[in-house]
């Protein structure tokens, strides 16, 4: 399957992110193990000025693994972690760095006001209090204690305190699990906002939806492996490409010989192809099959895209 | 790596009067975070104070210890268990709850200096110290007849405030050591024998002659013994060696508490 991926073109490089100085954090060659469990194999990732990349990838896959270590929250077992050309753990590096973790539990009895402040006087130059509650949308609600906040509502907080000393680099660990849609959308919002102001962010999460919407590459990550690596659009054509359904009398042996046909399904009397392109296989069906019928072309959704690598990867044999 | 080929300008280190500005910020935040805990202050102040009114204003009110007024003797050692109380439950349980739930890992990776952290939680226990001890002289001054002048009061204070700090350094220690939610039992466990058996809340003549040897072995004895002295009681025992066992604990305890928090930091960057 690999072999059928490279030859498809990019479809979205942006040239500009490419040059080797604009990589502001790296991953290079990293294993980490905790005791017998290997949360990351040989992991190389770099994260390039101004872009939002999405690290995708299901429970366990050692997402957070791979934020801690580019924090200096953890040290690699082999390989280097690196930001600004420096190590993760130095003050320098770090007040110039905002992280947004999973946490299970936040001080209760102080304000957000409180929280904000707090945060924001541990950076050389933070934002003032006014725009930062504005950027997380939290100024009607800035005297409330902690404790006292909706589940979403804290994540904003916690959003405010990676924001609010202006840094250049922001890690995003699973920003929106637990929110309901109209509070993701919100948030998207705000990381959008970020973004336009040049900031760049490394953002984790197991929401297809939201990788596709805000990144500009994905990294999807699974076993503690990258397995693929693109654009959103990339990402879906290399996996799931699209599919056609249709009624035909040949048989299905015929089919999965055509050029650039992945699998083929029978579905009661139709057939569902899963194809890299459509074009050629459409051509050659109605040439093969004059009586081809109910031809239906959709693109295949990321969503099918990350559960097509997810699960080639979990059949994949272990080391 | 090397910094010189770093593609990126370095940033200066933050000047002194920032970094003590973080620390103080971090030390008001910690306090306020307990003041506004009700539960957690009203104990830590409330039960020496409880104590002192059930067993020395209600019930001896006019007894005396070896010519030492009873409700006098009495704040010494229940000042004892309360800074004790303020500096173990302050430091500990905060401290576990914070590691095991996340909430230290966020701050770690802010740039916050790591020291402020724990010398937020010592100054905010000492702070709960220094409530306590002053309500206990308010107690006794005003219902309890005693006559304490201010730079006696002031040392009676002092004294037990800097003797909080082993406990401090023994709370920072089970802190790194206990689980989140099992830090206030394993603290209660330590906390209620020590002080029993240290004669905090019976005089130390009272109790039967083997555990008076034992105390000698306890720090929350030498506290006492040290805060009885400045009031004119106690053992009559060198204070040098009093002073001596605290500073020996404390240098233990932080001993431990240091290989908690370089196994952290190892799980984090060894």
């Amino acid at each position: 399957m690999n072999a059928t991926l490279q030859a498809i073109p990019s479809v979205r490089t942006n040239e500009a992110t490419i040059s080797p100085s604009s990589i502001i954090a790296r991953l290079q060659r990293v294993s980490k193990h905790y005791g017998d469990v290997r949360a990351l194999r040989e992991v190389n990732l770099s994260l390039r000025q101004g872009e939002l990349l999405a690290l995708l990838g299901p429970n366990g896959a050692g997402k957070t693994t791979a934020v801690k270590l580019l924090l200096g929250l953890a040290k690699p077992t082999s390989g280097t972690a690196s930001i600004f050309g420096g190590n993760p753990v130095d003050s320098t590096v770090r007040i110039r760095v905002g992280a947004m973790l999973q946490v299970a539990k936040v001080p209760e009895t102080l304000r957000v006001r409180e929280h904000i402040e707090l945060f924001s006087s541990y950076y050389p130059a933070p934002l003032p209090l006014s725009k930062v509650l504005a950027l997380a949308g939290l100024q009607e609600i800035k005297d409330r204690l902690f404790g006292d906040l909706s589940g979403g509502q804290k994540q904003r907080v916690l959003f405010a305190l990676a924001v609010c000393g202006d840094p250049d680099l922001l890690f995003l660990d699973e920003p929106t699990v637990g929110l309901d849609v109209e509070a993701r959308r919100l948030l998207w919002a705000q990381i959008r906002n970020l973004l336009e102001k040049g900031k760049t962010i490394l953002l984790t999460t197991h929401y297809l939806e939201e990788a596709d919407v805000l990144a500009d590459r994905i990294v999807v990550i699974n076993h503690g492996e990258i397995i693929a690596e693109g654009t959103p659009a990339e990402i879906k054509t290399k996996t799931a490409g699209r599919r056609i359904r249709c009624v035909s009398n040949l048989n299905i042996a015929t089919i999965r010989g055509f050029p650039y046909v992945l699998e083929v399904e029978q579905k009661s009397n139709a057939y569902e192809i899963r194809v890299v392109e459509a074009e050629p296989v459409l051509r050659e069906l109605l040439t093969r099959d004059p009586a081809v019928s109910e031809i239906e072309v959709s693109s295949a959704g990321l969503e099918e895209a990350f559960l097509a690598l997810t699960r080639d990867n979990t059949a994949a044999p272990r080391r | 790596m090397s910094t010189a080929t770093a593609p990126f300008p370095q940033i200066q280190t933050r000047p002194l009067n920032k970094t003590l500005s973080i620390y103080f910020r971090e030390a008001r935040a910690e306090f306020l975070t307990r003041l506004r805990l009700r539960a957690y202050s009203m104990s830590i102040i409330g039960f020496p104070l409880m104590f002192y009114v059930l067993f020395g204003l209600v019930l001896n009110r006019d007894a005396a210890v070896q010519g030492t007024q009873f409700t006098t003797y009495l704040i010494a050692t229940y000042g004892t268990f309360g800074v004790m109380g303020a500096a173990l439950f302050g430091t500990a349980s905060g401290l576990a709850a914070e590691r095991g739930l996340g909430w230290l890992q966020v701050k770690r990776a802010s740039p916050m200096p790591p020291f402020a952290y724990f010398a937020a939680k010592v100054v905010m226990s000492t702070i709960f110290s220094t409530i306590v001890v002053v309500l206990l002289f308010t107690l006794g001054i005003t219902f309890g007849g005693v006559h304490l002048s201010a730079a006696l009061a002031i040392k009676l204070l002092s004294t037990l405030v800097i003797g909080s700090l082993p406990f401090c350094a023994m709370g920072l220690a089970i802190g790194y050591f206990a689980g989140p939610s099992s830090a206030p039992a394993i603290i209660n466990l330590i906390y209620f024998p020590m002080s029993f058996c240290s004669g905090l809340w019976v005089p130390i003549m009272f109790l039967p002659k083997v555990l008076r040897s034992f105390a000698r072995v306890l720090p929350p004895y030498h506290l006492a013994q040290l805060a009885l002295s400045t009031v004119g009681a106690g053992q009559h025992e060198s204070n040098w060696i009093h002073w001596e066992v605290l500073i020996g604990f404390t240098l233990i305890c932080v001993g431990i508490a240091r290989l908690g928090f370089q196994r952290d930091e190892g799980k984090m960057y060894g």
